[in-house]
């Protein structure tokens, strides 16, 4: 039954009405009505993020263009891992931040494992800087919101062997409303920035650190000392609250107030992210559609923007009735298809089905 | 991890490094700014200037230089040489006195500060009682004479500046045989000027402000003659004999004095207001000069009419019939007159008048008829107009240099051919390596060219795009009639004008083919000029093609300023490079890349809208590509509307002479006062950092979107010969470069030379390349199969150059203001790369490869690439591996323009504007070091005649 079906159908754009009403009629075109599914979609960035409520129903057709690809699976057969985690490295368990305030002041609505999140940003190496600190890493990678933040010079006080000394630092000026270093809820305004992506900021200019900042913007990982202090992690609940990498950490590391070495951060990682420029080979070439190869990852990077909706079909062909195991390959599809989470952004107006290969490296 | 790892722990490679690289800042070209003092020494034939920030340079035979800082970074306000030595003394605006000597040490002569001292008056005395007025070095060299405010002349001691106090001359002492009624009238106050009697040492002439002169004998300590003067006096001049002084004053009047035995209070000789009878402003300074044939020459600064020539800088001269009011286009700071200075010779025969204004030296020769200006080797001002970009051309070929000088040449005609008559000290620093020029363009549309080879950065040859435009400003309302009748006979005389005609004429980009003699232009209005050298005058018309690079975007509007109007006809061009093609952008927005290929005859530019590839062959377009986004409506409009660029012009040249005041606080010193130099930058450094705490600003940190404005201006572009479509097949290829951190490739069919002319050049896009990071491109590069550099245009056919290796594969280096990145050819995929602002917080302004060779063998040398930050720092980053080698501070900061001004020479020096006139030249090489290295000797022979003859002629004196 839940083999290669595809429907294709409408919903007005701007009313997309109520969640149930979708969910009826998901189970109504695809004649299930008799079982339990989940509904997933493809956001733009390829991520495979769930539909279980009203705000993310909306949500999913709001951003929808102009295709929304809606995936369908047996409630039982669904590994949570692959909502959200959305790219092959990004497997971390690092402790996920929820803040979902509209979904927490409404109880009766059916909110999602945490699992269904995509992270937004997370608390890292609690247990090697002091409790005084925090190292907050913001996934801009797949986010629409802007970082949206301001930073300023200012004057710290540290507590050195002369006593008190009043040291230039780099503060948090400003939030955005709406952005994602506000509504992380990690970051707040006159928080001290000690560190960027590991790189002390002592001694450098207030440019300097926007330019740190800037270029690290994909994967920025700021270490502060928050304002208020009140909020912070308890050493004694380390093991609740910390990422499940913290044991790796050292006993030297342990010592020192303010480590340079980030603990839940691979650089390769880093590169991953990075190595996604886009090159786009003779764009005034006549098209030509490559083989396509078997679905490895690897061989995922290679592969054709004009074909993409037509391998979609035949992976889902292919795949999708081997039960608990299409997950892993939708997953993998959604990867490739998301390998450059840009490319939206950078042939807006469907350049990549007009102009050939796209190589992303 | 890798970013652990600290590079460079091979022994190997540090001792090649240490072979390899070395900072030093080696010489300032160009004309000092802010000068406020000049000095000369007609014993050692050397010039002084003094600046506004404490820097002292001397100046004799072209090469012959040296530099000093004083600590104090205050205004120079007086420089005396002390006579018959390699000494000088200045006076600085905090009444400090510095004695520095010119000394060798380890063959070359070097500037070093002696002694300071501060004169101080008794206890409860006001600071008047002290403050230096007049300074007069006596001839015994053993005294200085030092006029204070309070009148009093105080006596000190040679070289321990110790202060002689029994012979201190008081104003009472000067005033106790004085006129009774005289003295009523007027007290002494300051003393304005001491003159040494010409023939007798021990005879000093003092004047008051107030008009008071007194002739004072300095062995019986008391006045001889009293010289009523009732003018405000401004200053002193002896005649040769000493039977003469002539005083000029506050109303635009000199007065002759005679001298003499018999009387103690004599009349005025004559009393003369040159510019009279209506009011003057005042005669500052007076030369009398004796000749042979009995007519004097007398030059004197200023006294002009108040009201009508009272905003005028002049220094007139007069010989007998014969006067000429010398017209400068800024204050005069000071002069000086060379003349025989031989104590045997009979008459001053005045052979030149060395002229200081505030942003140019004038140097006019009094021998040639006429009085032609002499064209200076050095101290050029590189901002006649201002400069606003700046290329750098190495290793010129002969020929090609031959004809330069040739065109330039026929454009100095005017000039007098006297030898430079500053001629002291001996150039011992070996010829200059090479051949090279530093074309600087300006604001008023011209291009200079200047001769960057050694230590004398030398005009050779201006070039000026105005001809092919329309502007308001008649080319011939410049030319000066000189009206036989016009009084004051004024003649203007400089090369300093600020004043453009038309802001649209700056010059943006030049690029220089060295082998074909190919030149191109390109300026702030979208114009690209393609120019080639021609030995003669020619008249022809300049072919005129439009590039439309916004292509078929609909509903723009373009709010810029608009095209310059081209001049219909032939028109008349002189020797020189003559343009014969002008490519004019559309929308005319300010062009901000350009590429030249003289051996495929294709010139590129770019502006922030998109980019073109024109044919100066066939004169055709080949394409031009938009690489606007569609929502960036800042570059649509072009942010700079003719309104606003003035504003903006006028507030940047505010915003300049702020900055150059800072930046004239940082002057390089002689090896012993670096490091003062640099407490003074990190007080300064403190100073910024607070006002930075009273104004708190604040940063955005966001990702760069594509939707930011100017990502699709257009920073780099790069022709090729390599592997774009496949690794079998190699073709010319264009590589531009945007602010967006899109990188475009198009392949290029240019048919062979049999048949140019008959097929188009043909283009087709190959690659788009668009980073991550989305940082602006500032570079790219190909590296050919060794890995080296793809040579220039031409290079391989005149021999300079191996031909690259088109065997083994090709790299592509695109260097982003973040990072730096290697990718594989033909296929781009990313190799390796450098990482800069996401670890060090600094961003690429410039970026150039550059050849080291080793000092030790003459058989090594790397490429590698020469980077500034924004920080001024200078980093060393090797290829094709992308290893930070070396990392030297070389430009504050702060300095944003020096930063921008900044170029590197292809053999690892660089120059950058440390004020708008003046260029720093430095040096990463241990081989290509080009600094001054000269040698200034006691003239011994002549200066024990001297010596002779004076004290012979002082018992002579003191006989009779």
């Amino acid at each position: 039954q839940f083999g290669a079906e595809f429907r294709r159908f409408s919903l007005d754009r701007y009313k997309p009405g109520k969640f149930e009403d979708f969910y009826k009629l998901i189970l109504h075109i695809h004649h299930i009505a008799n079982l339990e599914v989940m509904i997933g979609y493809a956001d733009v960035h390829g991520d495979l993020l769930p539909i279980n409520n009203d705000d993310n129903f909306f949500k999913a057709v709001s951003s929808a263009h102009p295709l929304l690809r809606v995936f369908i699976q047996r409630q039982d057969e669904v590994d949570y891992s692959n909502f959200g985690t959305n790219t092959l490295s990004r497997k971390k368990k690092a402790l996920v931040t929820l803040r979902n305030d509209n979904l927490r002041r409404r109880p009766h609505i059916n909110i999602s494992m945490p699992h269904d999140f995509r992270p937004v940003s997370s608390i890292i190496d609690v247990d090697i800087l002091p409790e005084t600190h925090r190292r907050v890493r913001l996934y801009r990678h797949g986010c629409e919101k802007p970082l949206g933040f301001y930073i300023r010079d200012g004057t710290s006080v540290r507590v050195t062997p002369h006593g008190l000394e009043k040291v230039p630092g780099i503060f948090i000026s400003r939030m955005v409303p709406g952005g994602l270093a506000e509504s992380t809820g990690l970051l707040a305004v006159n928080d001290e920035v000690l560190e960027v992506n590991g790189i002390e900021v002592a001694g450098k200019t207030l440019d300097q650190v926007t330019d740190m900042m800037i270029a690290n913007s994909h994967n920025l990982i700021i270490t502060v000392k928050p304002a208020n202090q009140r909020n912070n992690i308890i050493r004694s609940s380390r093991m609740s609250g910390s990422s499940g990498q913290s044991t790796d950490s050292t006993a030297s590391h342990h010592s020192l107030p303010t480590s340079h070495v980030l603990q839940n951060f691979h650089p390769d990682e880093m590169e991953s992210d990075e190595e996604a420029d886009i090159v786009i080979e003779g764009g005034l070439e006549p098209q030509h559609i490559p083989k396509l190869h078997s679905l490895t990852s690897s061989s995922l990077s290679r592969i054709n923007g004009s074909s993409i909706s037509h391998r979609l079909q035949r992976d889902l062909v292919l795949n999708n009735n081997s039960g608990r195991e299409s997950n892993g390959n939708i997953h993998k599809l959604l990867s490739s298809l998301k390998t450059d989470p840009r490319h939206s952004l950078v042939i807006p107006r469907g350049g990549i089905e007009e102009d050939g290969t796209v190589i992303t490296l | 991890m890798r970013r652990f790892l600290r590079p460079g722990h091979d022994p190997v490679r540090e001792r090649l490094k240490r072979d390899l690289f070395q900072f030093n800042k080696t010489v300032e070209h160009g004309f000092p700014h802010q000068p406020s003092a000049l000095g000369y020494s007609p014993f050692l034939r050397l010039m002084a200037i003094g600046t506004r920030s404490g820097a002292i340079k001397l100046y004799g035979a072209p090469g012959v230089e040296f530099m000093g800082l004083h600590e104090e970074n205050n205004t120079v306000m007086q420089i005396h040489f002390i006579p018959d030595q390699c000494q000088l003394v200045t006076l600085l605006d905090d009444n400090s006195l510095h004695l520095w000597s010119l000394k060798q040490h380890s063959g070359a002569s070097e500037l070093r500060e002696e002694h300071r001292f501060t004169l101080k008056g008794p206890p409860g005395s006001p600071p008047s009682a002290t403050q230096v007025t007049a300074v007069l070095p006596h001839s015994s060299r053993e005294v200085l004479y030092l006029g204070t405010e309070s009148g009093n002349i105080f006596v000190v001691e040679l070289p321990s500046f110790r202060v002689l106090e029994d012979r201190t001359i008081t104003s009472e002492a000067v005033l106790q045989r004085a006129p009774e009624d005289y003295c009523n009238r007027r007290s002494c106050e300051l003393v304005e000027a001491l003159q040494e009697h010409p023939k007798n040492p021990d005879q000093i002439l003092i004047g008051y402000s107030r008009g008071l002169i007194v002739l004072w004998d300095l062995q019986n300590n008391k006045v001889t003659h009293h010289f009523l003067g009732n003018q405000q006096l401004e200053n002193l001049y002896w005649q040769r004999d000493g039977s003469k002084f002539i005083s000029c004053h506050y109303d635009g009047s000199y007065t002759q004095w005679p001298v003499s035995s018999d009387n103690r209070h004599p009349e005025p000789l004559e009393n003369f207001v040159p510019y009279g009878p209506f009011p003057c402003k005042a005669v500052s300074k007076i030369y009398w000069q004796t000749t042979k044939n009995g007519l004097p020459y007398i030059i004197f600064q200023g006294g002009m009419p108040r009201a009508s020539y009272g905003d005028r800088h002049s220094i007139s001269v007069v010989h007998g019939s014969q006067q000429i009011a010398f017209d400068f286009t800024s204050r005069v700071i000071d002069f000086f007159i060379i003349f025989s200075s031989e104590p045997t010779a009979e008459f001053d025969d005045p052979s030149a008048m060395v002229v200081l204004a505030e942003e140019e030296l004038v140097v006019i020769d009094l021998k040639t008829a006429g009085w032609p200006a002499v064209h200076p080797p050095y101290l050029a001002s590189l901002h006649c107009s201002a400069i606003t970009c700046s290329h750098h051309v190495s290793n010129i070929p002969l020929k090609l240099w031959e004809r330069i000088i040739s065109a330039g040449s026929k454009q100095n005609i005017h000039y007098s051919s006297m030898p430079w008559p500053i001629d002291g000290g001996t150039n011992i620093a070996p010829d200059p390596p090479q051949r090279d020029l530093l074309l600087t363009g300006h604001e008023d549309g011209t291009v200079r060219f200047w001769d960057a080879s050694g230590v004398c950065l030398h005009l050779l040859y201006k070039l000026s795009t105005v001809r092919v435009f329309l502007t308001d400003a008649d080319p011939n309302d410049n030319m000066n009639p000189l009206g036989e009748d016009e009084w004051p006979p004024l003649r203007k005389v400089g090369t300093f004008d600020p004043y453009s005609d038309d802001p649209r004429l700056g010059i943006q980009k030049i690029y220089l083919c060295k082998y074909s003699g190919y030149l191109a232009v390109a300026g702030t209005a979208g114009q690209v000029l393609v120019m080639e050298l021609n030995d003669e005058d020619a008249e022809h018309v300049v072919d005129h093609a439009e590039a439309d690079l916004l292509q078929d975007q609909e509903g723009y509007r373009w709010k810029g300023h608009e095209k310059l109007k081209t001049r219909d006809g032939p028109v008349r061009f002189e020797a020189g490079f003559q343009p014969f093609v002008l490519v004019q952008c559309q929308p005319p927005a300010v062009v901000t890349s350009l590429a030249l290929h003289s051996e495929w005859k294709l010139v590129a530019f770019g502006t922030s809208h998109g980019f073109g590839l024109f044919d100066h062959q066939q004169k055709r377009l080949v394409f031009v590509k938009c690489t606007l986004h569609p929502s960036d409506q800042l570059a649509l409009e072009g942010p700079l509307s003719r309104v606003k660029s003035l504003k903006k012009s006028l507030r940047q040249s505010f915003r300049r002479i702020r900055r150059s005041r800072v930046s004239g606080r940082k002057r390089r010193g002689g090896s012993g006062n670096a490091s003062e130099v640099q407490e003074a930058n990190a007080k300064f450094d403190q100073d910024t950092l607070q006002e930075m705490e009273l104004a708190p600003v604040q940063r955005k940190i966001e990702a760069r979107s594509a939707e930011d404005s100017f990502t699709g201006f257009v920073r780099t572009l790069y022709f090729a010969d390599t592997f774009l479509r496949d690794s079998s097949r190699h073709c010319p290829s264009l590589w531009a470069g945007t602010n967006g951190g899109t990188v475009y490739a198009f392949c290029l069919r240019v048919p062979p030379a049999e048949r140019r002319m008959d097929e188009p050049v043909r283009a087709e896009q190959a690659k788009e390349i668009q980073l991550m990071h989305r940082a602006p491109v500032v570079g790219i590069l190909v590296l050919d199969g060794r890995s080296n550099p793809l040579p220039e245009p031409l290079e391989v056919a005149h021999d300079l150059s191996k031909s690259p290796d088109m065997q083994g594969s090709h790299q592509l280096l695109v260097v982003s203001e973040e990072q730096f990145k290697v990718f594989t050819l033909p296929k781009v995929s990313s190799k390796l790369k450098l990482k800069l602002t996401a670890l060090e917080g600094c961003r690429v302004r410039k970026v150039t490869v550059a050849n080291f060779g080793s000092c030790k063998t003459d058989d090594y040398s790397e490429n590698d690439l020469a980077v500034l930050t924004n920080l001024g720092d200078i980093q060393i980053i090797s290829l094709p591996f992308l290893k930070l080698q070396i990392r030297y501070p070389c430009i504050r900061k702060e300095d944003v323009s020096g930063i921008a001004s900044c170029v590197f020479t292809k053999y690892g020096q660089g120059f950058y504007l440390i004020s708008p006139s003046e260029f720093e030249r430095f040096s990463l090489s241990t081989k290509w070091l080009v600094e001054p290295r000269c040698v200034v000797d006691m003239p011994e022979v002549t200066s024990n005649n001297h010596v002779h003859n004076k004290s012979g002629m002082e018992n002579a004196v003191r006989k009779s």
